[in-house]
């Protein structure tokens, strides 16, 4: 008879059962499925689950299984040919309401989908699908401040009646030259009650105001600006119709997309890094465009832009409204005018839109099409990249009756219609992104690097296990069963956290089986000892229990140490692989201190006599 | 079965001048191949482009190449990935155009030449990302270094650790400089496997120190060489048994797993020969010759019963 605590077998036991039910999900296959969210964000009932259903049934498809899991609907079908045809079904019925995503689906039974089973995620290299990495300007985004600052100045100045030279923008600083120096006081405190967070300093001589943002500021625009690039994001991902995208924010200025099952990388990567809005403005009929060409300036409170033929209008320097106060934006075709994007203001625009207007009615208004793009040019024979944004005037109409929130724009083309209501929709960028890493993998090569790993896994773990049969007779079939509790245990902690499997990921798991069978040799090599110093077999199991233990714990330590670096300064798969390595550390050290002993003790530690050991 | 049936009695300690001769040419071999030809860095470090594409036959890269110097792709590596029908094309990294449009221009073009041609995979990263995986990887290896090194101090003692880093870091210059030497790409996988490989062997290192640290207040009167001796002996079954044991496995992913994983079960198969090498010869030795004395080995706490420092 062995001691062996009773509480001790039963935590192996509780861990075994918990390896099983977790690691279980992942032995079903999977099937094609479309996923569908409500273009509104809101998370689908009961209701619209049933009427997509009926959309389904009508259009002559049989359905494997439905479910909502996250707000979205999920539709399982028996093959490709169905999986598409339903996505044209709904897409048909109820394109306005709905986004379609196609996605694969796991058989597991509904039963244990009930009980929240589900199994484990694949990463992009096994699935497919496009990985972004974008490299947020910043320092854009704070130059959008500034401008925006610039012209609240000017129209303080102007509301308050002080007149002004100029208003220049210069590094981190904007500056207000005045015309009476008499003025300074009275412009300082009408600018400050229109921003009181800002420091306003006198310049250089008596009539300029001076107003710099504090390095915080700075900082909390930045940050401002890539948490709302990310939100942006994933509203263009989820316009799109992407299952299970992953938008997030990247060390300090990066922001990093998955799109699991996109293929059109080309297509996605165009509408994600847009930063395209909309402006509208006046036109300043007062002046000749023509002469402002000519002397290669715009007069006072106008600026110039080309149209769409290149040729020059002159509009007021100050807007209406701007992208940023658009609530809604659909798209269509108008009967006179060809395509049309329908669009409706917040609160704060409407009322300008309105008194505009009223006041300016049968005045002509333009429509700004505005776009950051990057572009590289020759500059000393070098290439270097610039940011060029690019302005547009797509459109100009007569005012002809008094509105404030819903109107529409025409004067773009189809496509450009669609897709700037999309952006529109989905918010502008608060500054201007750039891929700087982009990886797109095609579905047979994630199918492939599946099916390989998953081989490797299956024969080295054979292999490991016949040979350790072998060398180590019964011994080495209690290893096994300890071996196979582990990579069931490392699996079932994998599916629990959701931590997606990539391929470095499976050769982790590999090598967690290589690196754990490490310790079970330790241990037997040292009951082996023990014997051979004349021990009995139940005491020799005890002993090398005992005297294998430290160096199993901090031979592991010094491995985990390793891969804690890994997961630190890795990034993507390399992180998978790091995970997968620090917890089959930790499923080696229970499984082969805890689970092995108390395998021995169930089969040895319960006679009272053991005559020989088969190791 | 059993291969060590009585424990061996190697006079590992004495000899240790032959063996250390032997780390110090393959080290210089490394170091000469990381100068000359110097490593193949991936496009993971360097930057660049690279489209794996399928054909459905033997792929004919003359012909391709020449499709692609045509199409203004002058600078253009294509090889094979793998078998015979992967063929890989890596261009320099350029910033004019998104690098995704690059590929799919790739694709078209090796499409005039044979149409049945499948997009497997793009890679684009941007100049600054390699530098800075660069950067990152090297860091990675330096603190895992440190820090291993200051566990096996707490643990044991600081010249015990000092002989297991300097092993350690045997393993991954003779790694790296087989990557230089046979020109295979070095990319994010392999230096992830260099560095699993670093805490892997520093395994083999601390189960010898383990029973180098049990055994002294047994052997009275040994000197320190004698204990690192028998504790190099006594443990050399369970080393040579897990190497064995591991290489079977890391065989079926070198073998199994494909292209994708090939580099890293070439790095982790020879950092397993490698660290088993150099935790039997090397460690223990360059912790005697860093004068390790009977006083350090004394002042190892004997840990006995369950530590309480697991991770």
């Amino acid at each position: 008879m062995t001691e062996f605590p009773r509480w001790k077998s039963i935590t192996v036991l509780l861990a075994l059962i918990f390896g099983v039910i977790f690691a279980v999900p992942n032995l079903f296959a999977e099937d094609p499925a479309v996923q569908v969210a409500r273009r509104s964000y809101e998370p689908i009932n009961n209701v619209q689950q049933q009427a997509i259903e009926a959309i389904v049934r009508d259009a002559g498809i049989a359905h494997a299984d439905s479910f909502i899991s996250d707000g979205r609907l999920t539709l399982r079908f028996a093959d490709v040919a169905d999986q598409l045809k339903a996505r044209d079904a709904i897409s048909a019925k109820a394109a306005e309401q709905y986004v379609v995503a196609l996605t694969r689906a796991t058989r597991m039974p509904k039963f244990m989908r009930q009980l929240g089973l589900k199994p484990m995620s694949l990463g992009l290299d096994l699935r497919g699908g496009l990985y972004l990495l974008y490299q947020v300007d910043v320092d854009g985004a704070v130059a959008q401040l500034l401008e925006r600052l610039e012209q609240e100045f000017r129209k303080t100045l102007r509301d308050e009646r002080i007149p002004y030279v100029d208003i220049t923008r210069t590094g981190q600083q904007v500056r207000v030259e005045l015309r009476n120096a008499a003025d300074v006081e009275r412009a300082r405190e009408n600018l400050f009650k229109a921003n009181p967070d800002l420091t306003i300093t006198s310049g250089a001589d008596a009539a300029t105001l001076l107003m710099e943002l504090r390095p915080e500021q700075v900082k909390e625009r930045q940050d401002y600006a890539i948490q709302q690039n990310i939100t942006t994001l994933r509203n263009r991902v989820n316009e799109l119709g992407v299952s299970e995208p992953i938008v997030q924010r990247q060390g300090l200025d990066r922001i990093a997309v998955q799109l699991p099952g996109v293929q059109n990388s080309a297509e996605v990567k165009d509408i994600l890094g847009k930063t395209a809005t909309l402006e509208f403005r006046l036109v300043d009929t007062a002046n000749d465009p023509e002469e402002a060409v000519r002397l290669g300036r715009a007069p006072l409170g106008a600026k110039l832009y080309r149209d769409r033929n290149g040729g020059p209008v002159l509009l007021k320097r100050d807007v209406i409204a701007t992208g940023d106060q658009l609530t809604d934006a659909t798209h269509g075709v108008t009967q006179q005018e060809g395509p049309a994007v329908f669009v409706k203001l917040d609160g704060r625009g409407a009322a300008e839109m309105l008194k505009t207007t009223q006041a300016n009615l049968g005045r002509p208004m333009a429509v700004v099409f505005i776009e950051k793009v990057r572009r590289t040019v020759e500059r000393d024979g070098k290439k270097v990249e610039v940011d060029v944004t690019e302005e547009q005037v797509i459109s100009v109409a007569t005012i002809q009756g008094v509105f404030s929130s819903s109107f529409q724009i025409t004067g773009l083309r189809l496509n450009e219609a669609s897709n700037t209501a999309l952006l529109l929709r989905a918010g502008s960028l608060a500054a201007p992104i750039y891929p700087i890493e982009e990886r797109a993998i095609g579905p047979s090569l994630g199918q492939d690097n599946v099916d390989k790993g998953i081989g490797a896994l299956f024969v080295g773990s054979l292999l490991l296990f016949v040979a350790m049969a072998i060398y180590y007779k019964g011994m080495g079939l209690i290893a096994d069963a300890i071996l196979l509790f582990n990579v069931v245990l490392l699996a079932a902690l994998l599916t629990l956290l959701q931590a997606s499997l990539t391929l470095p990921g499976i050769a982790g798991i590999v090598l967690t089986v290589a690196m754990a069978v490490d310790a079970n040799i330790l241990i037997y090599e040292r009951i082996r000892e023990e014997l051979r110093n004349g021990n009995s077999p139940l005491a020799s199991i005890s002993a090398g229990f005992d005297k294998a233990f430290s160096a199993i714990a901090d031979s592991n330590v010094t491995a985990f140490i390793a891969g804690v670096v890994l997961f630190v300064f890795g990034t993507g798969p390399i992180k998978g692989f790091a995970v997968t390595l620090c917890l089959g550390i930790v499923t080696t050290l229970f499984t082969a201190i805890l689970g092995s002993r108390a395998l021995m003790h169930f089969i040895y530690g319960r006679r009272r006599r053991v005559e020989r050991l088969s190791i | 079965m059993e291969f060590f049936k009585k424990p061996t009695q190697i006079r590992f300690m004495a000899t240790r001048k032959w063996w250390y001769t032997l780390s110090a040419v393959m080290i210089a071999l490394s170091l000469v191949a990381l100068w000359r030809p110097g490593l193949n860095y991936g496009i993971d470090f360097t930057g660049g482009i690279a489209v794996e594409v399928a054909y459905p036959s033997a792929a004919d890269l003359d012909r391709a190449r020449a499709a692609l110097t045509q199409a203004g792709f002058t600078d253009a590596q294509v090889q094979n990935f793998g078998t015979s029908r992967d063929v890989i094309v890596r261009l320099e990294p350029r910033t004019d155009v998104s690098g995704t449009v690059i590929g799919n221009r790739v694709l078209e073009v090796l499409k005039t030449v044979e149409p049945n041609v499948e997009l497997r995979r793009i890679d684009v990263v941007g100049p600054q990302v390699g530098g800075e995986l660069r950067e990152k990887g090297f860091l990675a290896m330096l603190f895992t270094f440190i820090f291993i090194l200051a566990y096996i101090w707490f643990r044991f003692e600081f010249k015990l650790g000092l002989g297991a880093i300097l092993a350690a870091m045997h393993t991954p210059i003779v790694i790296i400089g087989y990557f230089a030497a046979t020109q295979l790409t070095f990319d994010l996988t392999v230096l992830a496997a260099v560095l699993a490989v670093v805490g892997y062997q520093i395994n083999d290192t601390v189960v010898v120190f383990d029973r180098a640290r049990e055994r002294f207040p047994l052997m009275r009167g040994a000197t320190p060489g004698d204990v690192l001796d028998a504790a190099v002996n006594q443990t050399l079954s369970r080393t040579v048994i897990t190497s064995g044991a591991t290489m079977i496995v890391v065989a079926a992913l070198l073998f199994l797993a494909g292209e994708a994983l090939r580099g890293f079960s070439i790095a982790i198969l020879i950092g397993i020969v490698v660290g088993t090498y150099s935790s039997i010869y090397i460690a223990s030795a360059s912790a005697l010759d860093l004068g390790l004395s009977a006083e350090d080995l004394m002042s190892v706490r004997h840990e006995k019963g369950p530590v309480d420092d697991l991770p």
